[in-house]
């Protein structure tokens, strides 16, 4: 059962069309095609080493796919550059905690919001009228995220000093500070408890409901994916099993081989 | 007890954001720097001044510089050498060839030079980190320093190879270079272009500009991926770092020393200051002071201890203690703290608050 019953979502906004991509000999992926339309949370699965970190990577720029194009708001590209794909909204949470982990959780976040603030370095030295104003309002900003992810209370602590969940829940805090369109989450729950799971979670419905911010994440754990999840793409060795909504996937014998193992006779 | 935060209530941002949140902590920095404005200049003689004062002035701007580069955006440097000889010889060649500028000015634009040049020699840090760049860097120590001494142009064809500061007056006849110049003059020009470099710093990196370098520091990829473009982080500390340095370079070549030669900036300069960052604390303002401080001054206060407290020691004797015991301090702080003198500071701080109460 998908959380959210029946639901309406927009045009496409991101469209992977035939990407390869290989590492030397080896296939990570291999011909894989899929949408994400505005407004869906769609989960990428699979066992291990099927390239699901991979594809995330190749939607952020950050690996470059030797064949097939992202069409991500109507503009294809191959090539791309992480940073000029955070500056059109993309935004994501890294598998391993990806902070820095020298800075306070404030700080952290403050970061995220780096792409919208432009008063230059001598305004910055000076502390004083534009530059001074820019940094309260994105406080502000910061400071209701903060409030959003319950994370008050460690607002000043340096991050390497927080336990795992609260570092992964700052982490999707300075993704959201980006305020963007398409969230990627890799992994945003490995690890945690029941209880952690439930409010992670939470949090990434809200997300998803408060901000129409589109969601692709990848999840090990089927019971979240089922109940969190609009649509689910299956990756095994590189390759697409299947595509479709919780339900459908949830029946596909591919997909319950390659779970659970398949005779080979 | 004195030191207690308790009723100090923050209620907007702007007030929670100051570099002194709590109220003991401004107080403290007023009074400092009254002493150091006032109270320093009438009381400390002649010696003091410009022996002392001077030196640990100059050394805390490059240690600074540095810090900005090495403790906040991690770019482990050792050319502050060349980059501090570069504003010298920079503000030697402005302040010669523009005899009508402002002495200010002069420094400023040197400054200026040597951010550029710091960026030309900071382009390898887009490809190579840690120790590489290190290595890298350690090229253009040796290639300026070289480049000063091959070309007598540099030196207005000076045959000894030294340039001597022209006398320049900030205004009327302010002297604060040359032989009129008196230490008071001299200690305080410096002091307020310390004090000035030294907020704009902090304002520095605590604004967007800081925590992109803290990023970069941290997790380059991490950085990079939400929006940070190395390039421009990376070619931005490097040159506010040597704009620092360039001018701690112009005031330690005008002012402290008067006259100097490219050989006064080579490797151990920037070994030096390293180090003074790394016992101060990497990333971290008041860091960069501690560690100048205890570079510069404990070596003499150990030299002249001995005859403070009336012990009879030969000078030879007291010149091998004094390596022995600062060598013993450097490692014994090390250990203690790893992270600095400020780190210590900062843990003194957090226990007064709670002093007499363990936790």
């Amino acid at each position: 059962m998908s959380a959210h019953g029946e639901r309406t979502f927009g045009d496409v906004v991101l469209r992977v069309d035939d990407v390869s991509l290989s590492f030397g000999g080896v296939q990570a992926l291999a011909n894989i095609s899929f949408e994400v339309r505005d407004g869906q949370v769609l989960a990428i699965i699979g066992p291990n080493g099927a390239g699901k970190s991979s594809m995330l990577n190749v939607i952020n720029g950050f690996y470059h796919p030797q064949q097939g194009t992202i069409t991500y708001k109507g503009e294809t590209r191959r090539q791309m550059k992480p940073h000029h794909a955070a500056r059109q909204g993309v935004a994501r949470t890294f598998q391993n905690i990806a902070l820095f982990k020298g800075m306070s959780t404030l700080d952290n976040i403050m970061t995220g919001r780096n792409t919208k603030m432009h008063k230059n370095l001598f305004w910055q030295a000076l502390h004083m009228g534009p530059a001074r104003k820019e940094e309260l309002e994105h406080r502000e900003f910061v400071e209701n995220i903060i409030d959003f992810l319950e994370i008050e209370h460690i607002r000043k602590t340096p991050v390497g000093r927080l336990p795992y969940g609260l570092q992964k829940r700052v982490e999707l805090g300075r993704a959201l500070a980006a305020e963007p369109e398409l969230l990627l989450l890799d992994e945003p729950m490995a690890g945690m408890n029941l209880e952690e799971k439930e409010d992670m979670s939470r949090y990434v419905l809200d997300v998803n409901d408060e901000f129409g911010t589109t969601i692709v994440l990848i999840e090990h754990d089927m019971g979240v994916v089922m109940d969190i999840s609009d649509h689910v793409v299956v990756l095994d060795y590189g390759r697409k099993l299947a595509d479709g909504s919780p339900d459908e996937v949830r029946t596909n014998q591919l997909v319950i081989d390659a779970y659970l193992g398949v005779a080979h006779d | 007890m004195l030191y207690r935060e308790a009723g100090q209530f923050k209620t907007s941002y702007a007030k929670d954001q100051a570099i002194f949140p709590i109220l003991q902590d401004r107080v403290m920095m007023v009074l400092m720097l009254v002493v150091a404005f006032v109270g320093v200049p009438m009381l400390a003689s002649e010696y003091w001044l410009s022996t002392i004062m001077l030196p640990f002035l100059v050394f805390s701007l490059a240690a600074l510089g540095l810090n900005l580069l090495t403790g906040y955006a991690g770019q482990l440097s050792l050319g502050t050498g060349g980059f501090m000889a570069t504003g010298a010889f920079a503000a030697y060649k402005l302040a010669v060839a523009f005899p009508e500028m402002n002495i200010v000015i002069v420094f400023l634009l040197s400054g200026v030079i040597t951010a550029a040049v710091g960026v030309l020699f900071g382009l390898p840090s887009l490809r190579i980190k840690g120790f590489y760049l290190a290595v890298a860097t350690l090229a253009s120590q040796f290639f300026l320093i070289w480049m000063f001494n091959k070309f007598p142009w540099f030196t207005n064809y000076s045959s000894s190879g030294v340039i001597s500061a022209p006398p320049r007056a900030v205004f009327g006849d302010f002297f604060v270079t040359g032989s009129s110049a008196s230490p008071a003059n001299k200690y305080l020009f410096t002091l307020v272009i310390v004090c000035v470099l030294a907020l704009a710093a902090k304002n520095i990196v605590r604004s967007h500009v800081g925590r992109s370098w803290m990023a970069i520091r941290d997790m380059d990829i991490a950085a990079e991926i939400i929006g940070i473009k190395p390039l421009q982080t990376k070619l931005g500390a490097f040159a506010v770092s040597s704009f620092y340095c360039g001018i701690s370079g112009a005031l330690w070549a005008f002012i402290y020393t008067s006259s100097v030669e490219a050989l006064a900036f080579d490797i151990t300069r920037s070994f030096q200051i390293l180090f003074m960052i790394i016992i101060g604390g990497l990333g971290s303002i008041l860091g960069s002071f501690m560690g100048a401080a205890f570079i510069v001054l404990l070596p003499i206060f150990l030299s002249n201890a001995p005859t403070m407290f009336g012990l009879n020691i030969s000078v030879d004797l007291i010149s091998h203690m004094e390596f022995m015991i600062f060598g013993a301090l450097i490692i014994f702080f090390l250990i203690v703290e790893p992270h600095g003198l400020a780190r210590l500071w900062q843990i003194g701080k957090e226990k007064l608050r709670l002093w007499p109460f363990p936790y």
